[in-house]
Parts: C-alpha cells; structure tokens; sequence
C-alpha cells in the first residue's frame, strides 16, 4: 500500500470509509432498487403490481449499466465534427449506454406482453388476484381429478 | 483505418452461411404479418425453416471434424464488432434447433388448426418464428451481450405462444404469465452478470472476455458475475430447484408448441450455460475456485429423482412429460459436472438424444389429444390398438427416454456412466441406472394405459392426419437411426467436448495479436 500522506486522514481509524460509501451512491441506490423490485415481484398478489416490482427491477439493472459507463471528469462522447479529437479530453464511455437501449427495449416489450396476458387472465378468471387465482385453478385441478382420476387410483 | 488500402476480398454466399442462418427465420416473421394472408403464413414459415436447416447442414458439416467459423457481423471486426461464432458445439445444436423446426412445423400445421383459433394462426406463425430466430441466435453468437437480446426475442414469443393454449384450458394464461415473471427475472440476473463482467473486462465479446478473465483471474466481480450468470441461465434451463414454470408452461401449451419448446428451448440455455463454464469462464477456474461440483451434482441427482418420482404418480401424460424433461435436464447437468470429455460428450449427446425423444414423445401426446380430446390416462386408454402407427412412435420415444439398447437414449446414458467410472463416481453411475428404473416406472405406465387397457366402445379410430404422421414416424425413426449410428452425434459431440474442456479458442487470428500485445 501507498504510504498516506499528511493530509490524508486515517482511513482503516474509520469503521466506514466514507468517500467510498458516499462515491458509490448509484452503486448502492441500484441494489437497493433491485430487491425492492425483486421484492416487490415475490410479495405482491396482484399481477399488476408484480409487473411494476419487475419494472423497477429491470430499471435497477439499466442504472448499473449507466454507471459503468461513467468516467470520472469524463464529458458526452461527442467528438468534433472535423474528427480532430483532443486526446487530453476525456468521455464517458457510450457503449453501456447503448447497451441500456437495446434493454429499455426489451423491458418495454416484457411489460406490454405482460399487461397484454393480464387482459386477457382477467377476461377468463374475472380477477387478476393471485390468491383467487391459485383458488380457481386448484378448483379446476380437482375437476379434473375427478373426472379423470378414479381410474388412476384417484389422483390427477 | 480507412486511410490503409484494404485488398478488397470477394465473399460468396457460402461466407455468409453464419448470418443467413439467422437472418432467413427473422425475415421471415415480419414477412408472414406483411401479407397477413393465413394460407402465406405457413408454407413461408416452413419454407424459412427449411432453408435454416440445409444451413445449419452445410455449417455442421465445415465444424464437425474442429475449428470454428468466425463471422463479423456488418464486416466490424470482433472484439468491437459482433461476432458470430461456430464450432462443433453450437453447429450441432443448430442442425437440432433448425431440424425439429422444420419438422414440427407440417406438425404444428395440423395440430394448430384444432388447438387454436383460426383468427390467430397468422401471427402465431410470425411468433413461431421469431422464436425459432431467438433460439437460433442464442447459439450461434459469440457476442455476451448478444445472447441476452436473442433470449429475450425468443421468450417474449414464447410466452405468447403458450399463451394460445388458453383455447383449450384458460390455465395456459396464468401459465404464460408465471413463465413471463421467472423467465424476465432469470434473464435480468444474466444481463446483471453480464454488467459485472463488462465492469472488470471491458468487453463483451466471449473468446475476448475469456482472454481477460485469463489474465485477471478471479477477482471478486467476476466471481459474483459467474454466479448471477448461472442462476439466470438456471431459470432459463429449469435446473431443480428452478423448475417451477415448467410443468404447466408445457402442459397447457397447444401440443405442436410443446413439441418444440421442449426439444429446443432448455436445449439452447443449457449450451448458454455450457458456453459460458467453458468457454468464458476456463474450468479450472470455474471447479477449483467455485467448486461447483458440489453445487450441479447434487441438484442433477436432486433433479433426476424427484421430478422422475413425481412423473410416476402424474395422470396426464403430457404433465408426465413435463416433469421427465426435468429430470432429463438434470442428466444433462450431471454431465458438465464430471468435467471429463465423456461426460461433456454425454452432455452434448444427450441436448440432441433428448431433443428428438421428446419430440416424438410430444407429437404422439399431441395425436392422441387430436382425436380424445384430452391427454389424461383414462381418456386415452386403449388408443394404441386403436392408433397403430401413433402407439408405435410413442412406444420408440418411451424406450429411448428409457434408454434402452438401440436407441438413442442409450448412448447418452451409456456415455453419462461411462464418465461416471472415468472419474471413479461408480455410486454416480448406479444413481443413473436407478433413476432410469423410475423412467421405466413411468414410461410403462403409459405403455399399459394405450395397450393393455380397453378401449371405449366409443374410443376414436385411425391415426391422426399424414401431416403429423408423418413428422411423428420421421423423429421415431431418428430415435433409432442414432442409437444404433452415432457417427453423426458422438463424432460432433466428442470434437465439442474437447474443445470445450481445452477452454476457449482465444481471439481470431487477426485480433488475438491485438489481444497479446494488451495481456500477458
């Protein structure tokens, strides 16, 4: 390790370092939107609401992308027109950011086609409850076990 | 870089083999929903899928004896560019993919007009496919991030095709919708893991990212990489624990869909995992610092005995199905956990044994639905005197899941034992041949319910339709061909095998000297 210089205070006298915890806030604010969507997902009844947990769970994802692609005193990578770049200048890497698109895509296209089955679960079941779904279908599964279970030693 | 004079070389088609594979599906789905005519949709879906499969022939045929084909996509070079890559691995799993297509689609002809409402068959065919677009990409880039957009183009079509079960049992819906979450949720993990290795490479391409990793060794990004990829890619492949939207996703799914979502899909996400513990990630780092095999053997063996247990006492022989292919998975795990080139080859061996054993097993479910109008035992009892030609395809996919001598489930299982042995696991092989005990439980099952029981009076008579005889005798008759030749099978598998378990090949040529001069 690099001798600290006098100015520099002690890090390891601190329990926490600081200037860590407080320049990885986007880190932090990312995992702590990822499990609140994940959470959300597992928890929720409503089919709904667990279609707004994956959202915010994919949206956590595109934060950390995001934040890959920042470099620190970087500016927009937009280089001149004349294409003479100043090789002292320094950009934010635009790849992550590319990448995030393709995923805004993606996300965009889960959650229509999840809204879409949504429709079309509350025109067959009239409710989108995840409890009184799970009531239904065990009904139907018993339905089903008594139609076609006798033969089977009474299980479907 | 444009200042240089660059020799200009003529490509012929046959160099663009790579992206047309890829490209004529694609085209094809747009196209189909352009002409929105029901009878263009399916000679232009069968005629795109034919046209994969004589490619993915040619590529097989150019990889089969080693090396690899690399294609850049847009003519920008690799590590920046994206990279379509293959090599025997992916090129037999493409000849899998584009064949059960191509096979199931006069299949899926028939059995779709009974399943599903007319006024959906033109787009269910743009779905099927995108689908088949996805799983197709999946395997054949060399690209990370790539593989991410290619699951999700084929997921989000298959939701929406298991969705249109609902015809037939509303279940489908919730089914499709449980699908949606876990499926969004596995792939969001990967695209997680895929972020965390970009942070600590750079890059994405994979033989790149594999030189890196190299280079780096393990630090502690990459290493929670590697576990958000497999537990992404775990969902995606319904390892045990895992498993959950499988049952129903593939017993309320009309029967052609099932016929290739289960010969393919899990298919493509095992070799995702396989690509990615191999060719990414090297094995001694992947087994000696994650020890993983504690983490795969037990849930192989977890996996092979209780969904094998649970598919003896199920009354639907299409749930049956589902939950033996879990159990299959698991032979399949099994094998890249004895990280030896027999069991690799077991592996690889069985994604195609298994492929087209489940194939035939779904299309003989999907007969018997066409004409009782369920695929419970009792609705279906007798229907193999009644339907000879159906009661024989099915009788051949139950001896090959079995894994009875001559067919092709045999050779998977004997190479699995045989890796087994090689590494001393001789209570492994005896697990193999006991749980293959239970699939004789539950495939005689099925065997006495169509035989041995009479039929109802009123029981249906005569096979199905030619269309689906027909792919139904073609995929029983593959089941026998490669269990009794299996130069096709093992010859690609053991040179997949090995060059799997040598690690990655590195970059291309040109790029790989780029790469020296940034590593060690």
């Amino acid at each position: 390790m690099a001798v600290k210089s006098g100015t520099e205070p002690a890090v390891a006298s601190h329990i926490f370092d600081w200037d860590f915890v407080f320049g990885h806030a986007n880190y932090w604010l990312f995992i702590v939107l990822m499990m609140t969507g994940l959470y959300i997902v597992v928890a929720r009844g409503n089919l709904v609401k667990k279609i707004v947990g994956l959202n915010i769970f994919q949206v956590a994802v595109f934060m950390l992308y995001i934040s890959i692609g920042k470099v620190t005193g970087g500016t927009a990578p937009i280089f001149p027109l004349d294409m003479k770049v100043d090789p002292t200048v320094v950009y934010s890497n635009p790849l992550p950011h590319v990448l995030i698109l393709t995923a805004i895509v993606v996300g965009i296209a889960t959650t229509s086609l999840g809204l879409a089955l949504i429709v079309r679960i509350k025109e067959a079941f009239d409710t989108i409850e995840e409890d009184e779904l799970l009531l239904i279908e065990r009904k139907l599964t018993a339905a089903d076990n008594r139609e076609h279970g006798p033969a089977m030693g009474g299980r479907a | 870089m444009a200042t240089a004079e660059v020799e200009h070389t003529a490509r012929t088609l046959a160099d663009h083999l790579p992206v047309l594979q890829i490209l004529v599906p694609f085209v094809a789905a747009p196209l189909i929903v352009l002409f929105g005519n029901r009878a263009l949709a399916w000679p232009l879906a069968f005629i795109a899928s034919a046209i994969a499969f004589v490619i993915s022939c040619l590529l097989l045929a150019q990889v089969i004896d080693g090396g690899f084909i690399s294609y850049a996509i847009g003519g920008w070079a690799p590590p920046l560019g994206i990279e379509y890559r293959v090599d025997a691995t992916n090129a037999l799993l493409l000849f899998l993919i584009s064949g059960i297509s191509t096979v199931a689609l006069p299949y899926a002809f028939t059995s779709i007009r009974s399943e599903v409402p007319k006024r959906n068959h033109t787009l269910f065919y743009a779905c099927y496919m995108l689908c088949f677009t996805g799983l197709l990409g999946v395997v054949i880039t060399g690209d990370a991030f790539n593989v991410f957009v290619f699951l999700e183009i084929s997921s989000l079509s298959t939701y929406v095709l298991v969705a249109q079960g609902a015809g037939r049992d509303k279940r489908a819906l919730t089914a499709a919708y449980d699908y949606l979450i876990m499926g969004t949720i596995g792939a969001t993990f990967f695209v997680i893991g895929l972020g965390m290795l970009y942070m600590s490479t750079g890059t994405l391409n994979m033989a790149d990212l594999a030189d890196r990793i190299a280079d780096q060794g393990g630090n502690r990004t990459i290493r929670a990489a590697f576990a958000f990829i497999v537990v992404g890619m775990g969902l995606k492949v319904a390892l045990m624990p895992l498993h959950l939207w499988l049952p129903n996703a593939y017993t309320f799914a009309p029967s052609a869909v099932t016929v290739f979502l289960a010969a393919t899909s899990t298919k493509a996400a095992v070799y995702v995992l396989l690509r990615f513990m191999f060719s990414v990630y090297q094995p001694p780092f992947v087994f000696e610092v994650n020890t993983l095999y504690f983490i795969f053997i037990p849930f192989a063996l977890l996996a092979m005995f209780v969904a094998s247990f649970v598919a003896v006492f199920q009354s639907d022989f299409k749930r049956m199905l589902a939950y033996s292919s879990i159990a299959q998975i698991g032979y399949m795990l099994l094998g890249i956990a004895m990280l030896n080139t027999s069991g690799l080859t077991a592996t690889v061996v069985h994604m195609f044994n298994h492929g087209i054993t489940k194939g035939v097993l779904f299309m003989g479910v999907g007969a018997l639905v066409l004409r009782a109008g369920s695929s419970f035992y009792d609705s279906i009892a007798g229907l193999g005197r009644r339907m000879p030609l159906t009661g024989a395809a099915i009788v051949v996919g139950g001896l090959s899941l079995i894994g009875v001598p001559g067919t092709a489930g045999f050779v998977s299982k004997w190479m699995l034992v045989q890796a087994a042995f090689e590494n001393g696991f001789w209570w492994i092989a005896i697990l193999v041949v006991l749980s293959s005990l239970l699939a004789v439980a539950y495939v005689w099952r099925v065997f006495e319910v169509i035989y041995l029981k009479e039929p109802a009076a009123d029981a249906p008579r005569g096979d199905p339709p030619l269309p689906m005889l027909i792919p139904m005798l073609i995929l029983a008759g593959a089941c026998l061909w490669f269990g009794i030749d299996t130069q096709l099978t093992i010859g690609a598998a053991h040179t997949a095998a090995e060059s799997l378990l040598e690690g990655s090949f590195g970059m291309a040529p040109s790029a790989a000297a780029v790469t020296e001069t940034l590593g060690h």
